[in-house]
């Protein structure tokens, strides 16, 4: 971890906790960089990334954690189950690391059937077996009935680091490639209208997966060239991507008709005057691999299957200095930033 | 995807804009309103600005609910909904925007039954839902979401559906163009007309623009080419030297707008004598009250209202914005005590306010970047 930034003052002034601290923006970012880095990380806190490097005994590993709150717990695609264990084991990948061993809290709501408990482990169970991590042990606790939605869980997972990558975004240089893996936006998208709040359907579908298997194929093409890797869940591809921008202080060109988004979830975006940059994603990852690299990166990430659709949606330029910028084929440009809050459907 | 992509067609669009660079006078500034900030948002997120010649100017209008709404109103609904066992509903659009002690979301958070609901129906389900509790729709919009609270006022009253009421906040377009060209700071050469209010009103109420004050509108979508189509109708217009009022978004406006809807409105609305309007201040005739044939589903009629009044906060020069005085960033707060997290004013809430467009699209772009080829 990069020693770069010193954090030790407390900048947090927020009188209370609220849902957009959670949400994956700027108010998390905020709270994470104000108040748990100072008092937690101290002077050896260097950017955030989705793991933390350890060394044990000279053994470098990844390791991460990861909760889960997410109403309904069943949508199509997915559940909750899967999405905790591929939500880890992701956050490792896009750290360079492959998810070896895996431990899991669950805290239930009084009065959880059974059976939804049962359909949740057995879901956890063959995403584990799927992703090749073994969970190694876990915790129990049960919260009054009316707390915790029918069930939260949290996932802390360890892995090894591959060897010949280094993801750092001090290594991002002008005229690197941004890299996307599929369509953005299938997740989001699905548990907003799966909550039935909207009265919209849509043909659509989590695209919870382990996305290892595609950072793995890109590494052994790429190696060295690949620079930086993110999985863009709650906050979108637009907060990773501003996330990037601050931390190497270079900017983002996004080429707008590169950005590969189903049509089910344009129309839903355009109804509800949601952007998809901004939207959560369980199964894509980004990355930024140097020119020299991007093509061979690409081709890599195609041929795995589920990476047919992976594209090179913008590069790295010098301007605008630390921020994200869309460009469209007819000339027109917009910035884009980090989502704030909630993303909330508007009227008109 | 239909009716999007034929209308973001690349091709068109560097048509249109070198069409509106050949019909432009280099002798002459023109500064077009886009009444709506459904424009103002459409503008900056497709960059189309980065597509007009330097002398053909765009100023944001007072066309967006949220923004015009003054604090004392979001303020007296909240205190409505502080009673027990009450659920407060409203748009997306309302939920970040800033009360004197917070938002309905901050509301949320400490512990009020704030729902975000997509139509006034949904409103209506949830009281059907929750028939132990009382559900106030906070409603907002001009004649475009009106009739749909009309409708919903209409199918109450046939259920007998007693735990709900709407708190109406409904404002109407016209008063507030009249209200600009008043003003004597304001100089434009013509209008972008709202789209979707005219799906509503039709074309017809803007005559008088053309006519009386002699600037031409012309009505318009919300795709990229149908905006920079509309300019080119009004710089075509300015050329000849005439003022009519045009339709180009002709595939959902009908020139006499809707009967229906307009007859649901009749039914459930009448005229307040005035209200205020943030930035624009009381305007006589231009916003609508529930009818007292409805008296039992308006939160005013039906509550002790407190009516408060609060002033903007000194500093905020919402109103100067609002009216198209001053862009976005000539505010002395914007980006800096105000932004889209810690908004001061509604501006930079609500994503049809100017402040909370130009924050998110336009601020911090670097000029050198903004018309370099895609790839």
């Amino acid at each position: 971890m990069s020693t770069a930034t010193v954090l030790r003052k407390i900048t947090f002034r927020e009188t209370q906790i609220e849902m957009a601290h959670g949400a994956g923006g700027k108010a998390s970012r905020r709270l994470v960089e104000g108040l748990f880095a100072p008092l937690l990380f101290g002077a050896s806190a260097g950017p955030l990334g989705d793991a933390a490097h350890i060394q044990i005994n000279g053994t470098k590993i990844a390791m991460t954690t990861d909760s889960f709150v997410v109403k309904p717990l069943r949508f199509p695609g997915g559940s909750i189950g899967e999405l905790a264990i591929n939500g880890t084991v992701n956050d490792l990948a896009v750290s360079g690391a492959r998810a070896e061993a895996m431990v899991v809290t669950f805290v239930l709501e009084a009065g959880l059937p059974t059976e939804v408990l049962e359909a949740e482990v057995r879901a956890m169970g063959q995403a584990a077996e799927k992703a090749g991590v073994i969970i190694a042990g876990g915790d129990t606790k049960v919260v009054e009935h009316g707390k915790a939605d029918g069930m939260y869980i949290t996932t802390t997972g360890i892995g090894r680091l591959m060897a010949g990558v280094e993801i750092s975004p001090q290594t991002v240089r002008p005229g690197d490639k941004v890299l996307l893996s599929g369509p953005i936006g299938d997740h989001g998208i699905t548990i907003l209208l799966a909550r039935g709040e909207l009265d919209l359907e849509a043909e659509l579908f989590s695209d919870t997966r382990s996305v290892f298997p595609l950072v793995e194929a890109m590494v052994r093409e790429a190696g060295s060239g690949v620079r930086w890797m993110r999985d863009p869940t709650r906050g979108g591809v637009a907060t990773s991507l501003n996330e990037l921008a601050r931390d190497c202080g270079h900017g983002i060109i996004l080429f707008e008709e590169k950005i590969p988004v189903r049509n089910s979830v344009r129309g839903a975006c355009e109804l509800l005057g949601l952007d998809p940059l901004h939207i959560a994603n369980e199964g894509q990852f980004l990355t930024i691999v140097s020119s020299e690299h991007a093509e061979a990166a690409l081709n890599a990430l195609r041929c795995v299957p589920g990476g047919e659709e992976a594209a090179m949606i913008g590069e790295i330029r010098e301007q605008p200095e630390g921020a994200v910028l869309v460009t469209t084929l007819y000339g027109g440009s917009r910035m884009v930033d980090m989502l704030v809050g909630d993303p909330l459907p508007r009227i008109c | 995807m239909k009716y999007v992509d034929e209308f973001r067609a690349p091709e068109l669009i560097t048509k249109a804009g070198e069409e509106i660079r050949k019909l432009a006078d280099p002798r002459r500034h023109y500064r077009i309103m886009e009444v709506c900030g459904g424009h103002s948002h459409a503008i900056y997120r497709f960059g189309l600005k980065d597509l007009l010649p330097a002398n053909v100017e765009l100023i944001h209008g007072p066309g967006c609910p949220v923004c015009v709404l003054p604090m004392g109103r979001i303020d007296d609904g909240l205190s409505l909904a502080a009673q027990p066992d009450f659920i407060f509903a409203a748009f997306g659009d309302m939920m970040r925007v800033p009360g004197t002690h917070g938002s309905p979301l901050e509301y949320k958070a400490r512990g009020m039954d704030v729902r975000i609901v997509y139509s006034p129906a949904d409103a209506l389900k949830l009281a059907r839902n929750n028939p132990e509790k009382h559900v106030m729709f906070f409603a907002i919009g001009f004649e475009t979401t009106a009739p749909s609270t009309a409708l919903t006022l209409l199918r109450a009253k046939t259920e007998g559906l007693r735990n709900f009421s709407v708190f109406c906040n409904h404002v109407t377009i016209i008063p507030a163009i009249r209200a600009i060209l008043d003003s004597p700071d304001m100089r434009l050469d013509g209008f972008v007309g709202p789209g979707h209010v005219s799906t509503v009103i039709g074309c017809r109420p803007y005559e008088w623009i053309a006519k009386d004050a002699g600037k031409p509108v012309v009505v318009a979508g919300f795709e990229p080419l149908d905006i920079l189509q509309s300019i080119v109708m009004l710089l075509r217009q300015l050329r000849k030297g005439e003022s009519k009022v045009e339709n180009q978004y002709r595939r959902v406006v009908p020139w006499e707008g809707n009967r229906s809807a307009l007859q649901a409105m009749a039914e459930a609305f009448e005229l307040r004598p005035y209200f205020e309007w943030r930035g624009l201040g009381f305007i006589s005739q231009s916003a609508l009250k529930i009818r007292s044939s409805y008296a039992e589903w308006d939160a005013e009629q039906r509550f002790a209202v407190p009516g408060v009044r609060v002033t903007d906060p000194k500093a905020a020069q919402c109103g100067e914005v609002l009216k198209g005085v001053l862009k976005p960033a000539q505010c002395k707060l914007f980006g800096r005590e105000c932004t889209p997290e810690q908004p001061v004013g509604a501006l930079m809430v609500s994503s049809e306010g100017s402040c909370a467009a130009y924050f998110n699209y336009e601020h911090r772009k670097p000029v050198t970047i903004a018309n370099a080829a895609t790839n």
